[in-house]
């Protein structure tokens, strides 16, 4: 397995830093706030025109037929940024899921349209505290109301992400052998959306009730198996976001305090400020570790993906919160300004820290699959 | 000089076959006293010497073989098949003391020891840190003062304390550092020299650890007389010759490291679901695997982050800045992970008896208080990934462009 970028896959990070270094600047994110904007149609656009919607998305169905990683390569820039688009909602999380459950007439029928970017679409899989049975992680916790009953489905899905802008949402809804995935047009008759009040500006979600409105079954696969590799799939693409944003705060905490002088020297002389900062590039350097081996290990359907994934997600969360929380602590009073870049990660960090799962969540998942392995993998 | 790929495959078969004949005995690993791995060390690099696999890649005049690097390599794969005696005083004989010989000291130096260390004649120990002189290592004030006579012309009388020398007690000669100007800054007051431990003078003693072993020695140089012909280097060209030595040593444990285990965490988490606590087993408890989690995260990271480092330089880029964590983490995980294998019993998890020895976890959590320690401790480890991954700057000094002798101590 290959744990470090090919030339190929370099280039393609260069483009789209590129390109997010043009449309996707510090000021443009604050206009978006100011505005209460949940995204940028304009970056979208650009990012449909580079091809990097459909780049996870076969040829056949109008992508660009490139990997796991390549979806990973982009994630990690837009974690970098903070980029205020539904890539994660739409590409990830909704286009792996219609590719993971389903059928061949589904993917032809959807993808196209989420590789050109003409649709957004999202997954509607919470309810609030309730979390699929991904894995025996989800001790304990309540079960999923919502239900499909003669092509309708009836109950209410919260926090959906994207939920304003996305014209199509996969539920993920209960049923009678396991979860079950299913596509609605978000505005049909039946569908209540509702704004919440999120902590993270940059990213909106929504309440969703579904009222007995039309859903199409995907009728690929369906049942805890699929969930699970879809959970896989997305902790590893965010926990390529997280890094992203670790080491975006890493550096920015690094150059102010370069910058800044105090008591007659740089700040970022003093020990405590270096030793801060090194913890956090170890925490760095190993997360990217273990998120490219989750990579690898979900496209080669290696027998140890489940836990490679728990183990990328656990490492980039606690680098992510870390690295935010310090940033900011770093640049002192400056840091909680608004005019200072500091929020945006400190924000966006907690979001990523919990949108898929708590770390206690994922904890669990990871021992018990540990508990429960035969024998450890070589890498 | 370069080899063909041919070359290097019919050099690899032939010493594979000379293997096969001469390093049979080492087929399966033994233990030995130490007397007997010293002895046993020699003697097979006295074989390999006469055979040509000594040394292979340094010329014949010192001792080695005259090949290539690429023959040194393919040998090294072959004998690793083996458990051959690796006494440490032969690899820092023939990693760091020939180094810095080659690169710092005379061709004659060169070829003299090159001839001693490479035909297994003799081994070395390394006399560097002293008790006031770790990780600072050019605080250190073993002094050398140079002098003339009729009966041993220019020569220099040496007297200090050097600690934490491996096995010397079993070297034939160290390399060691020495104050000779304490007028000028630490760092430019210091010379290099060989010395032969069976000099009058010398005094190894063994320090007992607080694991109750003892794996290093106190060494006491008492008007130990050197001959000028034994000092590499210029005077006050120590502190380049030490810089030397400490980067070849980082070099060897960056190769240790690939090959450690990457498994232990999950002996933890079979060790916590086997510990009845409650109704059920210490796995139910959302602390434990909170913590066991964090531990998993860390060990499959250095696995990974090895993985990486491989894939790096073999595709001929450098030596990342990073390194340095690998030993910074790996450390901090041995300590902690052994203390849980204590935790998990309680009280109990304090004693040996009742069925179960916990004399290996008692050596393994005290050991890790010497990782965290040696070769690069975690607060200088972190100021190296400070300064050299992340740029930043260098610690404020009081010491700098400061006459030794003015320095408080």
């Amino acid at each position: 397995m290959n744990l470090i970028l090919t030339e190929e896959q370099g280039l393609l990070q260069d483009q789209v830093r590129g390109l997010l270094e043009r449309r996707a600047s510090p000021e443009s994110l604050r206009q978006l706030i100011t505005d209460q904007a949940p995204w940028s149609p304009e970056l979208w656009q650009d990012m449909a025109e580079l091809g990097l919607l459909g780049a996870a998305i076969p040829e056949a169905h109008g992508g660009v037929g490139l990997g796991l990683l390549e979806l990973c390569v982009i994630a990690e820039e837009l974690g970098r940024t903070v980029a205020p688009v539904p890539f994660f909602s739409s590409v990830c999380m909704a286009a792996e899921a219609i590719k993971l459950a389903g059928s061949e007439a589904q993917k032809a029928q959807w993808l196209p349209r989420l590789a050109s970017g003409e649709a957004v679409a999202t997954l509607a899989w919470a309810e609030g505290s309730a979390v699929p049975p991904t894995a025996a992680g989800a001790h304990g916790r309540p079960a999923l109301t919502t239900r499909i009953a003669d092509g309708r489905i009836r109950g209410r899905k919260w926090p959906v992400p994207d939920a304003a802008v996305a014209e199509l949402g996969v539920v993920i809804s209960g049923g009678e052998g396991g979860p079950e995935l299913s596509v609605v047009d978000l505005s049909a008759a039946g569908v209540r959306r509702t704004a919440l009040d999120g902590f993270d500006q940059l990213r909106h979600h929504a309440d969703i009730v579904f009222d007995d409105a039309p859903c199409e079954r995907l009728t690929g696969a369906s049942g805890d198996a699929v969930v699970r590799e879809l959970f896989d799939r997305l902790a590893v693409l965010e926990a390529f976001e997280q890094v992203g944003g670790t080491e975006s705060a890493l550096y920015m905490a690094r150059d102010y305090t370069l910058q800044r002088f105090i008591f007659g020297r740089q700040l970022a002389s003093y020990q405590a400020v270096k030793h801060n900062l090194a913890d956090i590039l170890v925490m760095l350097e190993l997360a990217r570790a273990n998120a490219m081996y989750a990579a690898g290990a979900i496209e080669e359907e290696r027998p140890d993906r489940h836990r490679a994934a728990a183990t990328a997600r656990i490492g980039a969360t606690q680098a992510y919160e870390k690295a935010a929380r310090e940033n900011l602590q770093l640049h002192g009073g400056i840091g909680f300004t608004w005019e200072a870049n500091c929020h945006f990660h400190y924000r966006r960090a907690r979001l990523l820290a919990l949108n898929l799962g708590s770390l206690e969540v994922w904890s669990d998942a990871l021992i018990d699959d540990v508990a429960h392995a035969d024998a450890p993998q070589a890498a | 000089m370069s080899t063909s790929s041919e070359d290097i495959k019919a050099y690899r078969e032939r010493a594979r076959a000379w293997l096969a004949e001469n390093a049979a005995e080492y087929a399966e690993p033994r233990e030995v006293s130490e007397e007997e791995l010293v002895r046993r060390s020699k003697e097979w690099i006295r074989k390999k010497h006469d055979a040509g696999y000594s040394a292979i890649a340094e010329p014949v005049e010192a001792g080695g073989a005259g090949g290539t690097p690429e023959q040194a390599a393919a040998f090294a794969k072959e004998e690793a098949r083996y458990h051959t005696p690796t006494f440490t005083g032969v690899s820092i004989g023939f990693a760091m003391a020939m180094e810095v010989i080659r690169r710092h000291g005379t061709p004659e130096q060169y070829r003299r020891f090159g001839t001693l260390t490479h035909r297994g004649d003799i081994t070395w120990c390394q006399l560097f840190s002293e008790p006031a002189a770790g990780s600072d290592l050019a605080a250190l004030r073993t002094r050398a003062v140079k002098a003339h006579s009729e009966s041993e012309g220019d020569h220099w009388i040496v007297n200090g304390q050097k600690v934490w020398s491996s096995w010397a007690h079993h070297a034939d000669w160290g390399i060691l550092i020495a104050r000779s100007d304490p007028t000028v800054p630490k760092h430019k007051g210091l010379t290099f020299f060989v010395v032969d431990m069976r000099s009058p003078g010398i005094e190894v003693r063994p320090i007992r650890q607080i694991t109750g072993h003892s794996d290093f020695n106190e060494t006491f140089l008492t008007d130990v007389v050197i001959p000028d012909s034994n000092r590499i280097g210029a005077e006050g060209e120590g502190w380049a010759c030490a810089m030397t030595v400490l980067a070849t040593e980082r070099n060897q444990s960056r190769g240790s490291d690939n090959d450690a285990r990457h498994d232990s965490v999950t002996s933890l988490v079979r060790k916590a679901a086997a510990t009845p606590r409650g109704g059920g087993t210490a796995l139910d408890s959302a602390a434990v695997r909170a913590r066991l989690a964090d531990w998993y995260v860390r060990e499959q990271g250095l696995k990974n982050f090895a993985h990486r480092l491989r894939a790096t330089t073999t595709a001929g880029g450098p030596p990342p800045a990073t390194i340095p964590l690998m030993k910074l983490v790996s450390a901090t995980l041995m300590q902690e992970t052994n203390a849980f294998l204590m935790d998990v019993d309680e009280y109990e998890g304090l004693f040996s008896g009742a069925g179960q020895d916990r004399g290996e976890v008692f050596y393994q959590y005290l050991w890790s208080a010497a990782m965290r320690i040696a070769g690069g401790a975690d607060e200088v480890l972190r100021n190296q990934l400070a300064e050299r991954a992340l740029g930043m700057p260098g610690e404020m000094r009081a010491d700098k462009g400061v006459p030794f002798n003015e320095l408080p101590h």
